[in-house]
């Protein structure tokens, strides 16, 4: 075992090496230039690390449509009346003010040969180092009759902001005794345990504001993260109020019309008054038009979160394809620090050290009633691969429970300065 | 410009040389292979089902007899009512001598002595159970580098000649001439390899009742010795 893993390891260290030669910096032109698409988890992390690391030898350009970065993390608890939209709301200004030129546009084509990025504004983008972090879009066609024209009828709300808000105004409308539907999503997809926590706070509004309203699950899976945790905690807390269907009972099999507000599982036709379609997913679409994309995500080296397809480009969070990570926020960003490392290295020949990487996912249940699941990750050739872990026991008393809700609180905090400063 | 290139080109060079990468579980590709041994009693992947022996999907993170309606060995259903989960090291345990694991087993196999192949075929089986990706909490798919043993344990220097005169309790079961027909060999292990497994028999997260028992008796002196002394072995 020993042995082989050294010369494995031989192998692996030349291979690196001539992948990090830093070719960019026989460029010719003045600073090395990093262009990072997308102001998200990943995406603002690594630009933030970057421009505060290089100490200004780095430029960094960060292109981000939006204002304001609304997180999906918590954005279940605004659904649940725990938190207010402007809770989840960031700025850029903080990473302005640390050194990373923000541009507010659209990223609409890159150039690999040229190393440029073309802008929905118009101009482009000269780079060194690309790095993708744009999370998800939807898979066309994924569930039959929805498409994004219908997202006003039945919001996927996954994608924070006015979705978010779309789903809550409808949950709030809904008739006494009505009925609120989900329609899963299949494996791959952002925050394993995403859907669920979202039922459970669905539950928990609608218990205190319209105890008789009914929660149906459509799942294409046969089973989901935490699920133990989940349905101890729905037995608990909303009991006979939610109905998961699974992949056993033809959860998988679902059509929806938006006209009529219908759901139909395996053949069975439901009205119902909240529609939350959550189609599968795919890479943010820019990943597609630069290329970098194998199927519906992009393929990147554990190492340094390279694509597979372009040395220069690295891709992070939701629309990699990395290994054993869960796509989650603090994946995104624990990758980010390990990319922004790399490129550093790469363009300035800082010190680059071994990638490590971690993950926690907690979900609130109920009010006081929080649950985690999470593990160490290291590079290894072939991905990123999962060496240990942990997750919350069914049965956790009470005070249990409360703390690590509240261990929750500050890890929000904690990361959402991370990621703007 | 030539001259910084070259400088970066090597700074990058042996940074990533001394970094360590995780051992992943095997080789899946080659445990595919190993796995035609088990084909005749067991099935895997889609539509697999029980035969004379039970179906291996979803088996990380199973029970011992842990399907339902499979009729299992008595030894098996109290080793799973005792706790026994399949995990990689687990099954890497049973896998080396099945009738020493759970020795009443009505699995007539005897075993795969190789410690690779065994490795490979827990991959293989690996891809047949939840990706961590999907599922968080699904086992592990390689194994840490940093295993949790305190690093002054794996630093103390062991006396070899201390080391032959504490052998002689190994050697009873465990061939000097590194001989490995029926008992594993012992003999030209890294010396580090044979402390960490040692202690992890010591703590029992590696499974057999007799090390489990002899490690639990040795102290961290005893045990570097024991690796020095056997490291050092000549035939
Ligand atoms: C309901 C819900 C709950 C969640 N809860 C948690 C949780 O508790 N913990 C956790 O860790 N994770 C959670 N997540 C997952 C987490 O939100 C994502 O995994 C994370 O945001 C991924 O980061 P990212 O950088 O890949 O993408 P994002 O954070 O989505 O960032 C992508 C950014 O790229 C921008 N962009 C896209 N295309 C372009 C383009 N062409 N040009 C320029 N910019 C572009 C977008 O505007 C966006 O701001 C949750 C997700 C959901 C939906």
């Amino acid at each position: 075992m020993k042995m082989d893993r050294r010369a494995f390891l031989g192998k692996t260290a030349l291979v690196t090496a001539s992948l990090a030669a830093p070719a960019v910096l026989a460029d010719g032109h003045g600073k090395p230039r990093v262009v990072v698409i997308g102001g998200g988890a990943g995406g603002a992390t690594a630009a933030r690390y970057i421009a505060k690391d290089s100490k200004g030898a780095i430029d960094v350009t960060l292109v981000e449509p939006t204002r304001r970065y609304y997180t999906c993390f918590f954005s279940n608890l605004y659904l649940g009346g725990f938190k207010d939209m402007e809770d989840l709301g960031h700025s850029y200004g903080g990473l302005a003010a640390g050194g990373v030129n923000v541009v507010h546009d659209w990223a609409i084509g890159v150039d690999r040969d040229a190393r440029t990025v073309a802008l929905a504004g118009g101009g482009s983008l000269p780079y060194d180092k690309l790095i993708l972090s744009p999370g998800i879009d939807f898979v066309d066609g994924a569930v039959p009759g929805w498409d994004i024209s219908a997202q006003n009828a039945m919001p996927h709300a996954y994608k924070a902001g006015s979705q978010t808000e779309l789903l809550k105004a409808q949950l709030m409308a809904m008739p006494e005794g009505g009925t609120f539907a989900m329609v899963a999503p299949p494996n791959p997809y952002r925050c394993p345990p995403g859907p669920y926590e979202r039922v459970s706070m669905v539950a928990h509004f609608l218990k205190a504001n319209n105890p008789t309203a009914k929660i149906i699950v459509a799942d294409p899976k046969p089973k989901f993260s935490k699920m133990a945790l989940f349905q101890e905690g729905w037995a608990n807390h909303y009991e006979g109020m939610i109905d998961w269907i699974g992949e056993d009972f033809g959860g998988g099999n679902v059509s929806v019309d938006p006209a009529a507000m219908t759901l139909t599982i395996d053949g069975e036709e439901t009205k119902v008054d909240v529609c939350n379609v959550i189609p599968a997913m795919k890479a943010g679409r820019i990943a597609e038009l630069a290329g970098v994309t194998d199927g519906n995500w992009a393929p990147v080296n554990a190492a340094d979160m390279s694509s597979k397809a372009d040395p220069d480009i690295h891709v992070l969070g939701d629309a990699s394809q990395q290994g054993d990570m869960p796509k989650s926020g603090f994946s995104a960003n624990s990758q980010a620090k390990v990319c922004a490392n790399a490129v550093r290295g790469a363009l300035t020949g800082s010190k680059v050290f071994p990638a490590k990487f971690s993950n926690t996912c907690w979900s609130l249940i109920d009010t006081n009633d929080g649950v985690k699941v999470g593990a160490t990750y290291e590079a290894t050739p072939e991905k990123i691969a999962k060496v240990d872990g942990f997750i919350s026991q069914t049965g956790e008393s009470a005070d249990v429970r409360k703390a690590t809700y509240e261990e929750s609180e500050g890890w929000y905090t904690g990361i959402t300065s991370d990621m703007f400063g | 410009m030539q001259r910084v290139l070259r400088v970066v080109l090597l700074a990058c060079a042996t940074v990533v040389s001394t970094a360590v990468a995780a051992d992943v579980l095997g080789d899946a590709e080659a445990g595919k292979v190993v796995f035609d041994q088990c084909k005749g009693c067991h099935q895997v992947g889609d539509g697999a089902k029980n035969r004379i022996g039970p179906h291996l999907n979803e088996l990380f993170g199973r029970p011992a007899a842990g399907i339902e309606g499979f009729k299992y060995s008595k030894s098996f259903r109290r080793a799973g009512a005792s706790g026994l989960e399949w995990h990689a090291d687990t099954l890497d345990a049973f896998l080396e001598n099945p009738r020493s694991y759970a020795s009443g087993t009505r699995m007539s196999f005897r075993g795969i002595k190789d410690a690779k192949d065994r490795q490979d075929v827990i991959a293989y089986l690996r891809l047949f159970s939840d990706d961590p990706a999907n599922i968080p909490e699904a086992d592990p798919t390689a194994t840490a580098t940093d295993h949790d043993l305190d690093p002054a344990i794996l630093a103390i220097q062991g006396d070899p000649e201390y080391g032959e005169y504490l052998s002689s309790e190994c050697t009873t079961c465990h061939q000097k001439d590194g001989g490995d027909d029926g008992i594993p060999s012992i003999v030209l292990w890294p010396e580090e390899d044979f402390v960490i497994a040692m202690h992890a028999y010591k703590n029992k997260q590696r499974q057999h009742p007799v090390m489990q028992m002899m490690a639990g008796r040795l102290n961290d002196e005893e045990i570097a010795a024991l690796a020095a002394y056997f490291n050092r072995l000549e035939n």
